[in-house]
């Protein structure tokens, strides 16, 4: 069962995907938009509009992905040893057909590592997009009765929701869903993994050093951006911190519920040596089994829950590689500029002969005598290609620098707005495990009253 | 005393005897019907009280003017006296000396028997008062089962001698106590606890020596040296020590496990109270999401509030009874032992009068008036302990199961309050059609 939170992501773009049809041509087969950034909309005009764009844009558009399974492999790692590890099935089918629609492509096999190359390939591909978080690599803010361990069973459920979810919001986004190392990993099973390095994506990778002393360096970030990055840093630490408390709140409550399993066992014990209460106590007994067992699923549906914090929390980190590209890019753009600056100085100097800045060359012409005017007249041709050269860069990197800041900005409206509505969903929903389980607790008590009672 | 008429006897025709050792075939006359016509009348919450307040009152109408005999006959009926004494223990207050520091608490009587001077009575004392008002009561009905005082230390070792909690939790179990005791047909009477309640200063009457009263611990422990234990015991003292046993088990296991869930619970709610206020510092953060995220916050804290309230209640009405009753069922084995030693002392005198080492008529004379005199107390001894063990059986049931009872319903009431404030915060996030969740 998908998560509260993915089904009414479906939902939506259903209802959309519904107006759309009635639109386009019916007999198109382009039904189930899974984007929802382009049908906020609700005039028929712009859907005619969208469709159009859509048809010829969306690569995706067709497609339900699933991840439908999981299983354990083994196999030899990179430093030839023996491992075991889960790998999961990808399966698509047509959105539009019924129930036995056919798997499009192979339906491959697929590791998180490999969901995790190709989560890394979007990040350097598309810097300006905030990409969707993969579901965490080991459990974490557990409480005890959760095993840390990759392997258990529960966790490699959570993580399979987790992945069909990165996978479908991969697919919805407009400039994502396009990306054909993205089609071929969820399409084809072999040679995937030699097509995203053929990509040569890792050269257009920053390096960290030089995106570190960028964030040290930079002098005039957009305040927007810096703005961002701070958001992101205090998010990033009040989804945390809540994370953490509410494990040690469900690890207490959980405490609690099961002692009660306790007067089950006594009271049973107990009725045996009485008898007007003994069957008052027996069967009061069996209620506060039932209680202490409906702990259990009352602290999985919370998991999803916190699996829904705990995908908001990965997407600071999403936030804030946004952010570090735009000081990257910022950075650079002041260094062109100031190189720039430099060597008009020097062109001056050149030209004028007057040594303004000191200078190592200012300094040796001075000690060893002037150099040659020929020597001169090279060195201030080199030096006005240089400029030329380093004019179009300062301009070109303005170019990138506005786009990136448009592009991004764009991107970050958008994910606000998902952030909002999907995080105030989740609130309900949790409200709503609430109310469940104060009911079963009612119940309960009820219950064991009249059992009293009658004792 | 004159003889009281025996209950095993004669029931023991009239009820069909079961297998299991168990309250009914000792206690039950017919005209006594299980529990109920005194669990009908009796008011909530006996054995927790304001300061103040009232004890419950019990609805048997039998009538209590005070011949002796009436009043066992009235015992082994199972019928309980109107009441007409009622004590109440409050106002503990820290009273320093030289050489210790201890604390006083007042009691209060009210009355409108005869053989009280006055109506109202006002004293104060301490708990060492309270320990030589039950020594007493022991020493003149050994075979009575006495409530139990509250221990005289905690060895949680989690609460001070002198914290409030302790001496609340102490209070109350005194003034159980008390009123039990003075609800009691036999005890009630007791001249201890007359004195208890209405002289001054006790100090002169506890200083007067043991007199009478120790005779007979005296003569128990001789008893005990001499005798290899009792021979035959009657087959329902027998099921009556087997059920005090298990139920003893029973008791210490509730406590236990009751004390266990007062701690989770506790733990819980200091997690709780750090969780709800991060939805708070979160919605800081935040412009549209602030307002639902407050929202829960709000809700947790509410939450946190009523759990509060429903641990209050396990900690001063059921841990409490449950440990009370814990320490009845050790009164119960007490009680079970003297009543053996009784019938081992006479059964000792009776192998004395048995074998031929007697030498002259007048000592075969005075062993047989002794012997005689012994197999009386040890009748008077059973009936009384039959009588008490019926009245303290009901008393059992009814306490016990109006503490569950009342655990269970401030637990439902606990869930209700916090749904109620979930459904607010739903109500309040009013979603658009198409959003709804099941």
């Amino acid at each position: 069962m998908r998560t509260g939170q993915l089904t009414t992501h479906t939902h939506t773009h259903t209802h959309t995907s519904q107006e759309t049809r009635t639109m386009a041509d019916s007999d198109s087969e382009e039904a189930a938009v899974l984007d929802n950034t382009d049908l906020t909309s609700p005039e028929s005009e712009n859907n005619m509009i969208n469709t159009m764009v859509e048809r010829e844009t969306a690569l995706l558009k067709k497609i339900d992905i699933n991840v439908a399974e999981s299983e354990k492999r083994s196999g030899k790692n990179t430093v030839n040893m023996q491992e075991t590890y889960t790998v999961y099935l990808i399966e698509i089918r047509p959105a539009n057909a019924a129930e036995g629609g056919l798997p499009v492509g192979d339906s491959p096999w697929r590791r998180y590592s490999e969901f995790e190359l190709l989560r890394t390939y979007l990040l350097i591909t598309y810097p300006f997009v905030v990409i969707p978080p993969l579901p965490e690599k080991r459990a974490e803010f557990v409480w005890h009765k959760l095993s840390a361990d990759n392997l258990d069973p529960d966790f490699v459920e959570r993580r399979r929701l987790g992945l069909e979810n990165f996978l479908i919001r991969v697919a919805s986004h407009s400039v994502l869903s396009k990306d054909k190392i993205f089609y071929q990993f969820l399409t084809e099973e072999k040679g995937w993994r030699e097509a995203v390095l053929e990509t040569g994506f890792q050269d257009k990778a920053d390096s960290r050093l030089k995106s570190l002393s960028a964030t040290l360096r930079v002098k005039n970030p957009d305040k927007s951006f810096t703005d961002l990055k701070q958001y992101s840093d205090e998010l990033n630490s009040a989804i945390s911190h809540l994370l953490r408390v509410r494990a040690k709140v469900a690890d207490r409550m959980y405490g609690v519920y099961k002692v009660h399993g306790n007067y089950g066992r006594i009271f049973s014990e107990w009725s045996a040596i009485e008898k007007e209460m003994g069957d008052g106590l027996q069967s009061a007994g069996h209620h506060m089994d039932t209680h202490s067992a409906s702990v259990d699923d009352i602290l999985e549906e919370e998991e999803h829950y916190a699996d829904q914090l705990k995908e908001y929390l990965f997407y600071t980190d999403a936030l804030r590689s946004v952010c570090r590209k735009h000081e990257l890019i910022q950075y650079e753009l002041e260094m062109a500029v100031l190189d720039l600056a430099s060597k008009k100085q020097q062109r001056e100097e050149l030209t004028t002969g007057a040594v303004r800045v000191f200078s190592l060359k200012g300094m040796s012409s001075k000690l060893f005598g002037q150099e040659s005017p020929e020597q001169r007249e090279s060195r201030l041709a080199a030096l006005q290609q240089s400029i030329q050269a380093t004019e179009d860069a300062v301009l070109d990197k303005n170019q990138e620098c506005r786009e990136f800041m448009r592009m991004s900005w764009e991107e970050v409206k958008r994910f606000k707005e998902q952030k909002d509505r999907e995080l105030r969903e989740a609130l309900i929903s949790y409200a709503i495990m609430q109310i469940s389980m104060c009911k079963k607790g009612i119940q309960v008590w009820s219950n064991a009253k009249e059992c009293f009672n009658k004792m | 005393m004159s003889a009281a008429p025996v209950l095993s006897g004669d029931l023991e025709e009239d009820l069909d005897l079961e297998e299991d050792e168990d309250l009914e075939v000792f206690s039950k006359n017919p005209s006594l019907a299980v529990g109920s016509s005194v669990s009908s009348s009796v008011v909530q919450g006996s054995l927790v009280h304001s300061p103040g307040a009232l004890v419950r009152s019990s609805g048997s109408m039998v009538n209590q003017y005070g011949l002796e005999e009436e009043e066992e006959e009235e015992e082994a009926r199972g019928g309980v006296p109107t009441r007409d004494l009622f004590v109440t223990v409050d106002h503990p207050e820290s009273h320093v000396t030289a050489i210790e520091t201890f604390i006083v608490y007042r009691v209060l009587a009210r009355t409108t028997r005869g053989d009280f001077d006055s109506s109202e009575y006002e004293v104060h004392r301490r708990y060492q008062d309270f320990l030589w008002l039950r020594g007493k009561l022991e020493e003149g009905h050994p075979t009575l089962i006495i409530h139990p005082l509250p221990e005289k230390f905690v060895m949680k070792g989690l609460v001070e001698r002198f914290s409030e909690d302790f001496i609340e939790t102490r209070r109350r179990a005194l003034q159980t106590f008390l009123s039990k005791t003075a609800e009691h047909p036999m005890l009630s009477r007791s001249p201890q606890l007359k004195v208890f309640l209405t002289e001054q200063d006790l100090t002169a009457i506890k200083k007067q020596g043991p007199s009478f009263l120790s005779r007979m611990g005296d003569s128990v422990r001789a008893a005990a040296i001499a005798v290899r234990g009792v021979r035959a015991r009657p087959q329902e003292f027998g099921a009556m020590q087997d059920y005090a046993d298990e139920f003893s088990c029973k008791m210490s296991a509730l406590d236990k496990v009751t004390q266990r869930i007062i701690k989770e619970q506790n733990e819980y709610l200091e997690e709780l109270s750090q969780y709800g206020p991060l939805y708070s510092q979160w919605a800081d953060l935040e412009a549209d999401l602030a307002e639902p995220l407050r929202g829960v916050a709000g809700c947790l804290d509410l939450c946190g509030r009523e759990t509060e309230e429903q641990l209050r209640h396990l900690t001063e009405v059921l841990q409490p009874t449950l440990h009370q009753y814990l320490l009845c069922a050790d009164t119960l084995k007490t009680v079970l032992r003297r009543r053996d030693h009784i019938q081992a002392e006479f059964e000792a005198k009776n192998d004395a009068l048995a074998s031929s080492a007697v030498s002259k008529k007048g000592d075969l004379e005075t062993l047989k008036e002794e012997a005689a005199g012994l197999e009386e107390r040890v009748e008077s001894a059973n009936s009384a302990l039959k009588g008490d063990w019926a009245r303290w059986g009901d008393a059992m049931r009814n306490d016990l199961r109006e503490a569950l009872v009342s655990t269970a319903d401030k637990n439902q009431d606990y869930y209700e309050k916090c749904l109620a404030v979930w459904e607010t915060f739903l109500l309040s996030q009013k979603t658009p059609p198409g959003q709804e969740e099941d």
